[in-house]
């Protein structure tokens, strides 16, 4: 039997992440021996220095954690500090907060599907290159793109790192004719919605699928956002009050990002394909309706498909978007009062990415004594690794740079977003023949 | 006919800072008649007529939505290290083409080089379009910047005034 050639493949800068990381596989032979998903960013230490700050400090410093999804980090802080200290909010602020949401959803899935994740399946090594050959469609990405970033300004006082979320509500309402100037961009942005989920629909697949355990938000009315029970197909049905209680994080040596788990079940899935399996029937028709047009079932197991979910999101956000539109009343007061107690309050929201958990520790002056935040792809990372295992297993025959190529777009199903500063992935695949 | 300058760079990075640091400075000097910053501030100075200063992270998509509406940009950015801190560099596109590896990257990959590289591909360039490169020596989570690129603020400051009284005269309007 003839040796088998060791093969080393080394992807130096793969772009289109969010995030400093590196990708290593090992095979013998054609056989996977070991994959790791190194993110090697140095750790930034969010949860330790907001220890000692003021409660209603916090939406503006967490906002800094991410550019491309910071609406998601005031969300999720908002969400917990009003637990700790009873706060009941309008319910013009309530729908405010899903508009708010619906413009980073718009923004951040525009970008993923257009600019990152398409390069991958029509064969571009980026959107630049993808654009020689189809200027309509990158013109149509970047065009809803923006009509997110002007939910966002619109409602945030500025695009990045939004400043009008507080604790019990917005610093400011917006005018119900404010929010009228975006109906039209919107309409628009609908209608290239479902004109994306077609485009994406037509894209080649590869044949993998996975029997993951999905774990979302589940409300009884709504698509989640910002509020529900946390769910899985496995049975998961928790307060986020008792998160911690089922979900635990581990250190790996190779990642500054703790890899999240399930406790006694391991790796799970979170973000749109997780939302849109557990939450099928809460989508408007309109989506329901463009997603069997697309041949998309939930369950879906392809997690490359999630690029077609993540077009139907696109549908119901611009929907939901015209949605709270219509039905805005600016509410009484932009926020509710507060008062400082001692307490503890959880939450988890929606980030477009996941799933998204914080906990905060308030003392009796409202000063943050300690907080957990768990990101959405500190839970993916290492499910992850585990797709790699059995996809590089599918494709070891195959050439080396196809296998490099096939990675890269395998890790993208997720949208990783590992931080906001500099974003190179490194893949090193090495074989083994011995 | 208007002139906008847009000042790109992450000021938690050291001299990655430095085309924020322009746009700021050349705030400071009231020069511009309206200002749209990323701040969401505007501002109305009278020094220069059509003259606008915008600050901005250098993100590639949301950049080519800033020179929407203005005929004649300058971008300034902070440029890859190469043994000379504060040298500055002009490049008028789409004549000269940015060099790969001369413009660091902003999110995702995509920054002020992969914004001008995909304007040009899409036609959505202006009609002027300069590209100012500071070249700055260290770019770490918050360091300060470089003396030499703190000296070259101010120079480009000046080169960019009298750039932008000769391109916002009204001589240079009517030969458009």
């Amino acid at each position: 039997m003839s040796k088998q050639p060791a093969r080393t493949i080394k992807v130096e800068t793969l772009a289109r992440v969010e995030g400093e990381g590196a990708l290593y596989v090992k095979l013998k032979g054609d056989q996977v021996q070991d994959v790791k998903l190194k993110i090697y960013e140095p750790p930034r230490f969010f949860e330790a220095f907001l220890r000692g700050r003021h409660s209603s400090e916090i939406p503006d410093i967490v906002a800094r954690i991410c550019g491309i999804c910071p609406i998601a980090y005031q969300m999720s802080a908002v969400h917990a500090i009003e637990r700790a200290l009873g706060v009941e909010i309008d319910p013009s602020v309530r729908l405010l907060r899903r508009l708010f949401y619906c413009g980073e959803w718009i923004e951040s899935h525009a970008l993923h599907v257009y600019m990152l994740h398409a390069p991958d399946f029509l064969g571009y090594p980026d959107a630049i290159a993808m654009a020689r050959d189809h200027q309509a469609i990158v013109q149509q990405g970047l065009r809803l793109k923006k009509a997110g970033n002007r939910i966002v300004a619109l409602m945030g006082g500025r695009e990045i790192h939004p400043v009008s979320a507080a604790v019990g509500g917005f610093y400011k309402a917006p005018s119900k004719s404010a929010l009228k100037d975006l109906v039209e961009e919107l309409k628009w942005a609908l209608d290239a919605s479902l004109a994306t989920a077609r485009w994406v629909a037509g894209l080649d697949f590869p044949d993998f699928e996975q029997d993951y355990e999905f774990v979302s938000l589940s409300h009884p009315e709504e698509y989640p956002f910002n509020e529900g029970r946390i769910v899985s197909n496995r049975g998961l049905d928790i307060d986020a009050s008792v998160y911690e209680e089922n979900f635990t994080e581990q250190h790996v040596q190779h990642s500054n990002a703790l890899h999240s788990v399930l406790r006694g079940r391991g790796s799970y899935m979170v973000g749109p394909l997780a939302r849109f399996n557990l939450n099928f029937d809460k989508l408007p028709d309109v989506a329901q309706q463009a997603a069997r047009d697309c041949g998309l079932h939930a369950p879906c197991r392809n997690p490359f498909r999630s690029i077609v979910v993540r077009a139907i999101e696109l549908v119901f956000a611009c929907h939901e978007a015209l949605r709270v539109i219509r039905e805005y009343e600016p509410p009484s007061a932009p926020r509710a009062e507060t008062t400082a107690r001692a307490s503890t309050g959880q939450a988890a929201t929606e980030a477009p990415r996941g799933l998204l958990y914080h906990r905060y520790v308030l003392d009796q002056e409202g000063l943050i004594v300690s907080a957990k935040i768990v990101p959405p792809t500190s839970q993916n990372q290492k499910r992850i690794e585990e797709d790699l295992w059995h996809f590089v297993s599918q494709i070891a025959t195959r050439p080396n740079e196809e296998i490099t190529w096939k990675c890269e777009q395998a890790v993208r199903n997720y949208d990783p977003c590992i931080s906001c500063a500099t974003h190179f992935l490194r893949l090193h695949l090495e074989r083994d023949s011995t | 006919m208007t002139l906008r300058i847009i000042g790109c760079g992450n000021c938690d990075r050291g001299d990655d800072a430095v085309g924020v640091l322009v746009a700021r400075r050349l705030h400071a000097l009231g020069v511009e008649t309206h200002v749209v910053e990323t701040r969401g501030i505007e501002t109305h100075g009278v020094e220069i007529p059509g003259l606008e200063i915008v600050e901005h992270s250098g993100e590639s998509f949301s950049l080519i939505d800033r020179w929407t509406g203005s005929d004649r940009i300058i971008l300034v950015d902070a440029t890859a290290p190469s043994g000379t801190p504060g040298q500055i560099r002009v490049w008028n596109v789409p004549a000269d083409r940015l060099p790969e590896d001369v413009f660091p990257c902003s999110t995702h990959a995509y920054g002020v080089r992969e914004a001008v590289e995909l304007a040009c591909t899409m036609n959505l360039l202006p009609q002027i379009l300069l590209v100012y490169g500071i070249e700055g020596k260290q770019f770490s989570f918050g360091a300060p910047l470089s003396p030499q690129v703190e000296r070259a603020v101010e120079t480009a400051v000046q080169q960019l005034l009298e750039l932008a009284r000769t391109m916002t005269a009204p001589a240079q309007v009517a030969r458009d």
